[in-house]
């Protein structure tokens, strides 16, 4: 018998497969020269099967989703990985009762429209396993659809908004598999060739599946389904899907995200799910703004809307590219972007002067912002006092800025004009050390300067290196201290383990929850990537992190940034020092206090 | 005011009658927090680029206040936005953003005057 009812899918999946490959060829030769070549030498080696691992992991199991968020995880994997399960288990289906490989392609996805009759074992227990796996989608789909409506069944604060083609996409993705448990019922009601699940819904349908316009109707229904769900694909977020796989390979094959925004940007742009992690990750939510978040953000450049607010509206903290589940380089991504918009603007430093010359072992460099926090250079000053250590503190007078300020706003020609000037100062000078007590000139002397001689050192980093040589005295602080990461230290520069241990060589330091502690610290409120951000937008950050730090009641909030410290301290609920300032403190204590025990003090947090 | 006219000296002087305020009102409106400086200093005396030379935050307020766009266009160019001055504002208003939204704003007077 001739049937028709195959042609909506065939022309949704020809449609899909033909655009799916004009953007997979017209994005591999938009890379540049060395990233084909990146691309296609990495086929030959073990990269390819790390890459592999990566695409069942994240893009059919979702494991860090799972992590995260477990029903959340279910959700994404049962659809996923079930409707992978069902399409290649479906085939096996059908190469076990044709015999062969002699069939048309669409065959097994309305196979038991085919294949009315199966009475074999092997057919039976296929049939089991085929109801097994839909009942595990409808499951997933069910979750998907609660979602929607009750978010905070899943702990999730907000969901994203969805655009109209979103919305075909998704509802014809909800629609797919209730219809076809609803066609395959029908055929169960008639020939009996389901199993526990088809057949028991075929029961329950009973005579009506006998009238031929149900029982068409059904099938066609299913096909509509799929049909609109692959044309609507390359303009929803499900394009998700095929690009996340290109994305992984790309990712390990060594290619980075570049200063402008080309092919591999683009990629990342379509990889993104929306799935909407990062909005419970974004602080700026206690601000009440929701433009800037990274899901908003990416979907207003694809839909090619003017995102300049949300652009610089970001405070580039971090903590959303440390729970993107698809591993965007979210912060690269949009750095790229400021350097495209900020472009056309140019600054000029033709007139900085030069402060007096001295030559040293080593250099320490306080940096603008410490130089808003005087404590900071004192307590460094003393260090170096009490370790003997010659230094020239570098910019004491005269201080000319690292340059990653600038950067944070787009503007990498203007920095690299600085960047010159700092590095002939240090060239000059002769030194081997470089002293650093501000993680944003941290950040970018380790990664944009070039000063191949010179060990580049965090103030922490120093500090805890002077410990362990018993340079500096064991001389405990009696007081509780929690450890507050600076954005550009943590997520930026990895640094967590020198600071805590420095912390607890001098003080009794109260861990954060885990939400809240290191990769995955709050940002103070007022990090240098946010430049159109309101003063009050900021303040409500700096309160909301005030108020989860004083519940653990600690006698001092230590941080290693000149920045936060100068934000925090506003705040007035509890002492902020700097790293430095308390190994001063612990250092100048008078000699009874040391006796003291320790006090005890409640760590737990309701 | 016929007998007074040696007292104008040419070119400071500013006619508030063809004064366009347009660049002024299109930077107070993307940076609203503008409006409440009170010209006390905090910023010019933190300023790193100050240090080096005569940059003033105050100026440039001055300058935009005035209309005088090429002067001001000339004298932004030597802010490091390193953000102290945004720290240390006693009226919390954004410089940052403040210098960014004039240089931006004085590139589109520009390209609409072409």
């Amino acid at each position: 018998m001739k049937t028709y009812f195959q042609y909506p899918f065939l022309i949704g999946m020809i449609f899909l497969f033909a655009f799916l490959i004009y953007l997979y060829v017209r994005w591999y030769t938009k890379l540049s020269k060395y990233d084909k070549v990146r691309f296609r030498k990495f086929w030959g080696t073990k990269k390819v099967w790390k890459a592999i691992y990566d695409s069942i992991n994240d893009g059919l199991l979702h494991a860090s989703i799972f992590k995260k968020n477990p029903v959340l995880g279910y959700m994404h994997m049962s659809l996923a990985f079930g409707w992978f399960l069902l399409i290649v288990i479906g085939h096996l289906e059908v190469v076990v009762a044709t015999g062969g490989l002699n069939f048309p392609f669409y065959y097994a996805i309305f196979f038991r429209y085919f294949e009315p009759v199966h009475a074999t074992t092997i057919a039976k227990i296929f049939a089991a396993v085929m109801d097994f796996l839909l009942l595990f989608i409808l499951v997933g789909v069910a979750l998907a659809i609660t979602k929607r409506f009750y978010k905070k069944i899943f702990g999730m604060k907000h969901t994203t908004k969805l655009k109209p083609l979103d919305k075909v996409a998704l509802y014809s993705l909800w629609a797919i598999f209730p219809l076809r448990l609803f066609a395959e019922s029908c055929s169960a009601a008639v020939y009996q060739n389901g199993s526990f699940l088809t057949n028991t819904t075929g029961a329950w349908l009973g005579n009506i599946a006998n009238s031929p316009v149900i029982y068409q109707g059904s099938w066609w229904l299913y096909s509509f389904a799929l049909c609109f769900f692959f044309i609507a694909l390359p303009f929803s977020r499900y394009m998700h899907i095929p690009t996340e796989i290109y994305y992984i390979f790309l990712r390990n094959a060594g290619i980075k995200t570049k200063k402008t925004w080309e092919s591999y940007a683009q990629i990342q742009l379509y990889s993104c799910s929306r799935c909407g992690v990062c909005l419970d990750a974004c602080q700026l939510y206690d601000a009440g703004i929701s433009d800037v978040q990274s899901v908003y953000f990416l979907q207003f450049i694809r839909n090619k809307e003017d995102a300049e607010k949300p652009l610089f509206g970001c405070l580039i903290c971090g903590r959303c590219q440390v729970e993107c589940p698809v591993h965007l380089n979210l912060n690269d991504l949009r750095t790229a972007l400021r350097i495209k918009a900020s472009k056309p603007l140019t600054f000029s430093y033709s007139y900085t002067q030069k402060p007096e010359q001295q030559s040293a072992d080593t250099i320490y460099f306080a940096g603008c912002m410490t130089h808003l926090t005087p404590g900071t250079k004192k307590s460094m000053a003393k260090i170096f006092d009490y370790v003997g250590e010659k230094v020239w503190f570098m910019d004491e007078d005269k201080s000319i800025c690292c340059g990653r300020p600038l950067m944070l706003a787009g503007q990498y020609d203007s920095a690299a004009q600085l960047i010159e000037k700092n590095t002939e100062l240090i060239k000059e000078s002769g030194a081997k050390n470089l002293i650093l007590s501000c993680p944003y000139c941290y950040k970018v002397f380790k990664e944009d300067y070039i000063l191949p001689d010179i060990n580049i050192k965090f103030h922490a980093n120093y500090i805890k290196e002077l410990i362990d040589q018993k340079k500096l005295p064991d001389s405990k602080l009696n007081i509780t201290a929690i450890y507050h990461d600076p954005c550009e230290l943590g997520r930026g520069m990895n640094i967590y383990q020198e600071p805590r241990d420095v912390i607890e060589h001098y003080s009794h330091r109260i861990p954060l929850q885990k939400s809240k502690d290191k990769d995955q610290a709050l940002c103070c409120g007022a990090g240098l990537g946010g430049i159109n951000l309101t003063g009050d937008a900021k303040n409500a950050m700096t309160h909301n992190a005030m108020t989860y730090f004083d519940k653990f009641n600690p006698d001092v909030l230590v941080t290693a940034c000149p920045l936060c410290k100068k934000t925090f301290v506003s705040d007035r609920r509890i002492e902020v020092l700097d790293i430095a300032e308390l190994v001063v403190k612990a250092i100048e204590q008078p000699n009874e206090l040391k006796a003291l025990p320790h006090r005890e003090k409640s760590y737990a947090i309701s | 005011m016929g007998d007074l006219d040696f007292i104008k000296v040419k070119h400071l002087h500013i006619d508030y009658d063809i004064l366009d305020l347009d660049l002024l009102n299109k930077v107070l409106q993307e940076e609203t927090s503008f409006q409440w400086c009170i010209s006390c200093g905090c910023c010019t005396a933190s300023c790193s680029a100050g240090n080096h030379t005569t940059f003033n935050v105050r100026r440039i307020s001055l300058l935009l206040r005035r209309g005088e766009i090429e002067s001001l266009e000339k004298e932004l160019e030597k802010c490091m936005l390193c953000g102290k001055c945004t720290l240390v504002c006693p009226r919390d208003i954004q410089l940052r953003n403040v210098v960014m939204s004039i240089k931006k704003n004085i590139l589109k007077y520009k390209m609409s005057s072409l």
